[in-house]
This record gives C-alpha cells, sequence and structure tokens, in this order.
C-alpha cells in the first residue's frame, strides 16, 4: 500500500475539519475544539505508551499545569499576550516532565506507571490545597490570549472559530512534529526500545536518555493541550490534573488505536462524543460507556481505527479467494 | 587513555555469576586478545550465554572483574561496555519487529572505538545480497536465516574489534548455516575478534584459534584446535559427542 492511499483517509478527515466551521453551529465548533484539545492530549501519550513502551497514568499533570501555567501567570493581566503565555506553558510542562520523567523512568512496567501516577498525585493534591491558586476552585480567566503586532492584532482568540483553527493548527503540527520524529534516527531507537530495552542497551545506547527526551516532548505537548483548554474555557482547576484524566486518556489511546497517532485522535472525537451525548438517553450513561470501551477491546483489539484496514484485508481475501477459484476452475476444466 | 596495541579486548577474572540464587558462574577467567577467535564450547545449561551476558555487563557478575582494553569496566552499563568496541549478536537474534531491516541496520550503524568506517550499509549488503531484497520488509516478515543475517549485518554496522556470537547458526537450514560461517570466516579475515559459541564443532574447529569447554560454570579445558582436534576423548567427556 502506498503512503498516498494510506494518508487519504487522513486527508479527507482533515479537509472534514477544516471545512466544519463553515456549517457548523458556534456550539459545534466549540465542542470540536474540545475534542481537538483531547486529541492533542491523548496524541502526546500515544508516543508514551504507542511508541516508546512507557505506560504513563499521570498524563493529566502535564495537561495541568500548562493550563495552570497561563492561568497563574495571566490572570491579573489586561491583555495576554500568545507568544508569552504559549512558551510559558510548554515550559512549565516540559520542566515537569523533565522532573517527573527523570525519577520515573529508573522503573518500568507497573512500578513505572506506579510512580507516574504518585507524582502526578503530589502535583493535583499541591494545587488542590493550594488557596493562592483557589483550590480546587481552581483560576478563572476573563481574557483570551492574543497575537499583536505593534497594537495591530493579528488573531484574537476570543473568536470561535480563530481558537478552532488554532487548535486545528496546534494539532496538525504536533501530528507532523511526531511523525518526523519518529522516522528520524530518535524514532527508531525508542521503537526498538518499546519492544526490548536491554536489546538497544547491548547495541550501546544509553536508553535512559532517550526515555526522557520521549518523556518531556510527550509531556511538553499535553502542556500544549492543557494550554489551550484554559485559553478555550477560560478556567482551570485541579480536577484536571487528578488521575481520573490519566485515566480517560489511556483509554483513549486504547479505544482509537495504540501506535498510530491519528488512532488516539478518533479516539478522542469517540469518547468526548460519547460523553457528550449519552447523558442525553440516561443517568446511567457511563455504564453504556464503559460497555462500548469493552466491547472495541474485545472485538477491535488494535483500537477502532483498525477497522478500516481490516475490511480492506476482508476485500483483499475474498478477491484473491475467488481469484484462486477461478484458477481452480481452470485447472479443473483443463485436467 | 590511549590503547596498546599488544592490549586484551577483554580480560576477565575471577566470574562469579547469579541468577538469584542459584550460583551459575564458578569463578571463570577468560580473555581475548585483537583479532583471535575463540569458541566456547559446552552442553546446554552450563553457563556459556551466562559468561557472555557477564562480559557484557547484561547480568553483571557479583564477584570477579571485567577489564575492557585495560580498563576495569567491571559492574558498567552495557551500553559503556559494548561502546568500547564490541557487537553482541544474542541467541534469540534479537531483531527489533516494529522496524524495517533498513532501520535495523541504520540504527545500529555508528564508527568503532577508533574512528574506523569500514563496515556500512553498502559493505554490509555487499556480504549478504538477500538482504538487499528485503530492505522495506519489517523484521518480523523474514525467514530464520534472514534474521540471523540481519543480526550479524547489525552487529557489523558497529564497526567492532570483537563479535561475539551465541548459536548464531542454531535452527538454520544446512545451506544457510553455510553462508552464515562464511561471513564469519571473512569477518575473521577482516581482523576483527570474535568469540563464537556454537553447536558445531567441525565448524568451530575450522575457525577458532583458541577453544574453551565450560561444564556447570567451570572451565575444564582451553587449548588449540588443534589439540582439542586430536583428542576426541575431550569431546567425549564434555560435550557429549
Amino acid at each position: 500500500m502506498s503512503t498516498l492511499t494510506r494518508s487519504l483517509p487522513l486527508l479527507a478527515a482533515l479537509l472534514a475539519l477544516v471545512l466544519f466551521p463553515l456549517f457548523g453551529s458556534s456550539f459545534y465548533v466549540g465542542l470540536v475544539t474540545r475534542i481537538i484539545i483531547i486529541a492533542i492530549f491523548a496524541m502526546s501519550l500515544d508516543l508514551l505508551i504507542g511508541y516508546t513502551g512507557l505506560v504513563s497514568f499521570g498524563h493529566a499533570a502535564f495537561f495541568g499545569i500548562g493550563g495552570y501555567a497561563l492561568a497563574i501567570a495571566f490572570q491579573d493581566a489586561s491583555v495576554i499576550h500568545l507568544w508569552q503565555a504559549l512558551p510559558l506553558s510548554l515550559f512549565a510542562a516540559a520542566l515537569a516532565a523533565l522532573v517527573v520523567g527523570w525519577v520515573s523512568i529508573r522503573t518500568s512496567g507497573i512500578y513505572f506507571i506506579m510512580i507516574t501516577l504518585a507524582l502526578s498525585q503530589m502535583f493535583f493534591y499541591y494545587f488542590f490545597e493550594s488557596p493562592r491558586y483557589g483550590g480546587d476552585d481552581g483560576i478563572f480567566l476573563f481574557l483570551k490570549p492574543v497575537l499583536m503586532v505593534g497594537s495591530e492584532d493579528i488573531l484574537n482568540l476570543d473568536h470561535e472559530n480563530n481558537f478552532y483553527y488554532f487548535a486545528l493548527s496546534c494539532l496538525v503540527l504536533g501530528y507532523l512534529f511526531l511523525v518526523m520524529i519518529l522516522q528520524a534516527p530518535f524514532g527508531k531507537v525508542i521503537k526498538a526500545i518499546k519492544v526490548n530495552e536491554h536489546r538497544v542497551r547491548a547495541l550501546g545506547y544509553s536508553t535512559n536518555g532517550y526515555k526522557l527526551v520521549s518523556f518531556v516532548i510527550a509531556g511538553t505537548l499535553a502542556g500544549l493541550a492543557g494550554f489551550l483548554e484554559g485559553a478555550h474555557t477560560g478556567y482551570i482547576n485541579p480536577a484536571y490534573m487528578s488521575w481520573h484524566e490519566s485515566g480517560v486518556c489511556i483509554a483513549i489511546v486504547i479505544l482509537g488505536g495504540v501506535g498510530t497517532l491519528y488512532g488516539p485522535i478518533v479516539g478522542a472525537f469517540i469518547i468526548v462524543l460519547l460523553q457528550n451525548f449519552l447523558p442525553e438517553f440516561t443517568e446511567h450513561w457511563q455504564l453504556l460507556l464503559g460497555g462500548i470501551v469493552i466491547a472495541v477491546v474485545l472485538f477491535l483489539p488494535r483500537g477502532a481505527t483498525s477497522l478500516l484496514p481490516r475490511i480492506r484485508s476482508l476485500i483483499r481475501m475474498e478477491k484473491s479467494i475467488s481469484l484462486s477459484q477461478e484458477e481452480k476452475a481452470k485447472g479443473d476444466a483443463d485436467g | 587513555m590511549a590503547r596498546q596495541v599488544q592490549d586484551l579486548i577483554i580480560e576477565a577474572q575471577g566470574l562469579h555469576t547469579y541468577y538469584g540464587d542459584s550460583h551459575i558462574l564458578h569463578g571463570i577467567s577468560v580473555s581475548i586478545g585483537p583479532g583471535e577467535t575463540l569458541s566456547l564450547m559446552g552442553r546446554n545449561g552450563m553457563g556459556k550465554t551466562t559468561l557472555l551476558r557477564s562480559l557484557l555487563g547484561l547480568t553483571p557478575p557479583r564477584r570477579g572483574t571485567v577489564k575492557i582494553y585495560g580498563r576495569d569496566m567491571t559492574g558498567a552499563p552495557p551500553e559503556k561496555i559494548v561502546r568500547q568496541g564490541i557487537a553482541f549478536v544474542p541467541e534469540d537474534r534479537g531483531i527489533f519487529p516494529n522496524l524495517t531491516v533498513r532501520e535495523n541496520l541504520v540504527m545500529a550503524a555508528r564508527p568503532g572505538p577508533d574512528g574506523r568506517k569500514d563496515w556500512d550499509l553498502t559493505r554490509v549488503l555487499d556480504t549478504f545480497p538477500r538482504l538487499a531484497q528485503r530492505m522495506t520488509n519489517m523484521g518480523n516478515h523474514l525467514s530464520g536465516g534472514e534474521q540471523q543475517m540481519l543480526t550479524v549485518g547489525r552487529a557489523l554496522m558497529t564497526n567492532p574489534d570483537l563479535l561475539i556470537l551465541d548459536e548464531a547458526t542454531e535452527g538454520l537450514a544446512p545451506l544457510i548455516r553455510k553462508e552464515i560461517w562464511s561471513v564469519v570466516r571473512q569477518i575473521k579475515q577482516s581482523g576483527i575478534a570474535a568469540v563464537i559459541v556454537d553447536k558445531d564443532i567441525k565448524a568451530l574447529l575450522e575457525l577458532a584459534d583458541r577453544n574453551i569447554i565450560i561444564s556447570k560454570g567451570r572451565i575444564v579445558y582451553e587449548g588449540s584446535s588443534k589439540e582439542l582436534a586430536a583428542n576426541p576423548e575431550i569431546h567425549i567427556q564434555h560435550l557429549g559427542v
């Protein structure tokens, strides 16, 4: 299968997303913006789970820190300059990921899960119990970031459509960035680490450095998502950092398809849409949501996005079966 | 620190290695000089692979010392040890199934510790023309023989001074075996030292300068191929053949 046919569904999806605000009402544009933000968050976790083999159960901490950095630094500002706020959020998330990663990559398997969980809960409780930062009420932001040159604003995120396209650009650039690093030598080493870390060390690579860089990249991207969420809703609270959010993020990655990058984007659509519309049918909607997740894991163990290649290979199999039957029939006739 | 030409690549003394409570190596001392080919023989479970893993730092010895080019590297992480110019071809082949043949090879590429770049992708593919036809295959979409060639090729991409082969021909068809042995011969001729573990005693005697037989974690015999070939009772006693 050529690269083009493989990326065709992706390009079609991108086109649909680009055109969406022309047709969708502002409520739906806002909803899809939220999905895009969650997609960036989940995609960043896929770099760890799907490519590096690190199941982080504390990824929400970096999402929260991205949002808090924005809210703490700019809650009383008269204008939020995008070029100041965004790098600050990314830096804060990267720094937190560096510290958490430095401690946790020394462990593996279940211990890695436990230590990332524990460290992220420390961040959660720090903000939960800090009256300065609003405690469990969190922080409100009354302004949206703007990009200004002189006194002219080039990009004002106050408009829903502007925000939508900004978030979409972040998703696309984030995706391309991850594709690029995965194709670089660095990406090959982390993929190899996922299969067998000992083997990579026996080839002469100091694997801890690679795992740490991967962890920091993922954390920074999660921080980008947190920044967008804080800016979009104008509100950030500790719940964004809780282990519950980390768990939902893992579920999104698994549901969409681990180790694909686009799988988590699809997963984000499925989960956020279900979270929004299931409650309309029943108050026990979480039960239904759980059932759907279980069904996907059972019947599509490689995630919802494995459905398409599966159908393709089924069609191809049908074809080759009918071809071989024809040949057989022909052979029988000849014989 | 400048390397002396006469320095031994590996000089290990009195290695005692354990897996948990089980004592596997009982004070083994072994050395490999530049360009030398050493064979390791012994029945299954006698500690051959453990010895290799101890030398490489994959299973560090509890007692004893490992010197690489005269420098004490006991307890150093495997990546530091192999960076001194050692390449390891493990028993299970160790292909990365989620990388293509090309990626498997290229990810290992680096100049030797002295800056040598004798082995690059072109030369590895000349040595293993079969791999050249499989460049875009994923690592798990290869026959056993191709996987073995890929592992040896990947090891050569690191431009090693010493190649360690653990059961490189195990489970392969006779023709493929022959191909692997002929490559090992070429490698030997190019001046790369080798430590080879294998069941094919005839091939080992032909290649090796020196042979070591291990039994129950101890060296029970050490001698030249000529001597070992002349004394078949040694094989019978320690190898059961």
